[in-house]
């Protein structure tokens, strides 16, 4: 069963606009909120526990509890670029209740002490674009931005700026470069934005969906947030679910649900006749599960960590045993070598080398020596540059390749007998 | 030189004073001058926006070529995008490519007779409604091969009708 807090109203058309936000108890969090003190928030975001819900799981009020104690301006970025491959979350979100993203950004703006916002969101969605902008404007006409917010005394100002397609630019240190004005490469850290951010002042940058739970964790408090969810991972979190499944789309599930039903019940399970092969279970950059582990893997940070995976962004794309692994891992590593930005030679040449060697295994001119290499290119590639892509293009290589290797072996054996066979559900295991 | 429109230029004269610092205007106004002209950006283009901004070029040129959304050449008057990422790819989205390559002829300058341009774009963040594309600024979703070649059938006759 999904649990529907985010997601409540999105099936109300009207919900996109102030007057319909508000039918539902719409800014009644923010009221409420600025009535607390600010570091009361930031406590209660931290008892809460709250995870970044863009990638990294970070503890979202241990971040706003970095910001230095000094007179410089503070920004808080909101991060709409959204740019891993499965994830669809937060533009449905901005779509259907952009509302709540403000809500929950003028009231983390109240905890952090932030005169100044920027939604970041990617180029392509002209659409969510166009609403959020509509509803910044609603919110400036009723004082729930601007000066002296609701007669509180805290003012604070939003605005929206838009990427122009650059995948790197949803890393946090790159889209403040970008948000700059320059190329969107990432910048060396520390000092971490929280010290040294947008135009070298304290900046906060957070996910959507993060930034949109803040209200929940007001409505219901820290108790009433951790309702939902396991002990480590409380809370609701949205999970884009694509691939081979019968009915595709965004689930709002508690933390600690398990994928199996999120794949054969929510999602209404795979395609007549085909069988589970793989799950990459938080976006293209996380190791993706065989169908074992996938079946018995709960959907929370620690469940995943202890499969050798993460949560990500939430992103489940299922793949069924009609693909072949190694086409879709060419098809990754594609977009990886075209997303690097170049800065670090790892990266730079790692992704080429990724793409060169899964294409060369894809059309049968490799031999095993090539998958050894292409292990081992992956290996050198972890931990050694400025930011986690590296990483992400290395892990889905590393993990490809060691669950479901005979595949890739029989690709670099010129053996065409023993090439893919669509039917059989690979049962090599790790370790 | 490529002359700037007056809806434009007071367009760069609002962007410029609305961030903290002038260069962060560089990518709207790059966004508005590409509407400008037809879909794209020239050296010409780069060289008008810089002297009305007073940005040295090379800083427009250095977001110029970092971000895929500036277009280098014509992309024709429809500009069609379709995603060829994972969850799009295990849908179709490849052989969608295929087919609306086959289907509208690319000439050689990368536009067809209908003034159409066909790129290979990675996730568009609509994976859950693959295969997908983009023509222009708008998403087309669930699309089968037929669909999409009637869109742009549709869009074709609808700018000659205008
Ligand atoms: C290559 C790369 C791409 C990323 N893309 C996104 C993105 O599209 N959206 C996002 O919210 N975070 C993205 N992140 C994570 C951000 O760097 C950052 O951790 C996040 O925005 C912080 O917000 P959160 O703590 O609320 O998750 C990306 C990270 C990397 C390394
Ligand atoms: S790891 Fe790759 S994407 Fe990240 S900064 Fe280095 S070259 Fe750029
Ligand atoms: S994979 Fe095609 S839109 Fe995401």
């Amino acid at each position: 069963m999904e649990v529907k807090i985010l997601t409540q109203h999105y099936d109300k058309p009207e919900y996109k606009s102030l007057d319909g936000y508000k039918k539902y108890d719409g800014y009644n969090q923010l009221k409420k909120a600025l009535t607390l003190k600010p570091d009361e928030i930031t406590e209660m975001v931290k008892q809460a526990g709250l995870r970044g819900r863009g990638g990294a799981g970070f503890p979202a009020g241990v971040k706003w509890s970095f910001l230095p104690k000094n007179n410089k301006t503070r920004y808080l970025i909101c991060n709409a670029d959204e740019g891993e491959p499965g994830t669809f979350k937060d533009r449905e979100m901005m779509d259907k209740a952009p509302h709540q993203l403000i809500e929950g950004m003028i009231i983390s703006a109240f905890a952090i002490g932030s005169p100044k916002s920027y939604i970041y969101i990617r180029g392509e969605y002209f659409e969510s674009k166009k609403i959020v902008e509509q509803a910044i404007k609603e919110a400036y006409e009723n004082n729930l931005l601007g000066d002296n917010i609701l007669k509180s005394g805290f003012s604070h100002h939003m605005d929206i700026y838009s990427g122009a397609g650059a995948y790197i630019c949803g890393e946090e240190t790159g889209l403040i470069s970008s948000l700059e004005g320059k190329k969107g490469q990432p910048k060396l850290k520390p000092p971490f934005p929280a010290v040294e951010g947008y135009l070298a002042n304290p900046t906060i940058v957070n996910n959507v969906e993060t930034l949109a739970s803040v209200t929940v964790i007001i409505r219901d408090g820290v108790d009433g947030y951790r309702k939902h969810g396991t002990e480590k991972s409380p809370g609701t979190k949205l999970f884009s679910v694509s691939g081979n499944v019968v009915k595709p789309g965004n689930y709002e599930v508690p933390l600690g649900y398990p994928l199996k039903d999120i794949i054969f019940n929510l999602c209404g399970g795979l395609k007549e006749g085909r069988k589970l092969k793989a799950v990459i279970p938080g976006g293209s950059s996380a190791p993706v599960l065989n169908a074992e582990e996938a079946m018995s893997v709960n959907m929370d940070y620690e469940d995943l960590a202890s499969k050798g995976s993460m949560l990500g962004s939430g992103a489940i794309i299922v793949i069924d045993d009609s693909n072949s692994m190694v086409e879709l891992l060419k098809v990754l590593m594609n977009f990886y070598h075209h997303e690097s930005c170049g800065q670090c030679t790892p990266c730079r040449e790692g992704t080429g080398w990724l793409l060169k060697l899964s294409n060369s295994i894809l059309s049968g001119s490799a031999n095993l020596n090539d998958v050894a290499l292409l292990e081992k290119v992956a290996s050198h590639m972890k931990g050694k540059t400025i930011c986690a892509l590296s990483d992400a293009a290395a892990f889905p290589v590393l993990s490809f390749v060691s669950k479901f290797k005979e595949e890739f072996t029989s690709y670099a054996t010129s053996n065409v007998a023993l090439k893919f066979q669509a039917t059989n559900v690979q049962s090599y295991k790790r370790g | 030189m490529f002359t700037i429109s007056e809806k434009t230029k007071k367009f760069i004269t609002k962007e410029v004073s609305r961030y903290e610092t002038k260069r962060s205007a560089i990518i709207p106004c790059l966004f508005e001058l590409q509407k400008d002209n037809q879909g794209w950006i020239s050296n010409d283009c780069i060289e008008s926006l810089s002297q009305f901004m007073d940005i040295p070029s090379k800083d427009i040129n250095e977001v110029f070529h970092f971000y895929t959304m500036f277009n280098k050449k014509s992309v024709g008057d429809f500009h069609i995008q379709v995603c060829c990422n994972i969850s799009c790819h295990m849908n179709g989205g490849l052989d969608l490519f295929k087919v609306l390559s086959d289907e509208f002829k690319i000439e050689k300058n990368g536009v067809s007779k209908d003034s159409l341009a066909i790129s290979k774009v990675e996730c568009l963040g609509s994976c859950g409604t693959a295969p997908m594309m983009q023509v222009n600024e708008k998403y087309y979703e669930n699309l089968t091969k037929d669909k999409a070649i009637q869109v742009i059938k549709d869009l074709i006759a609808s700018k000659k009708t205008n």
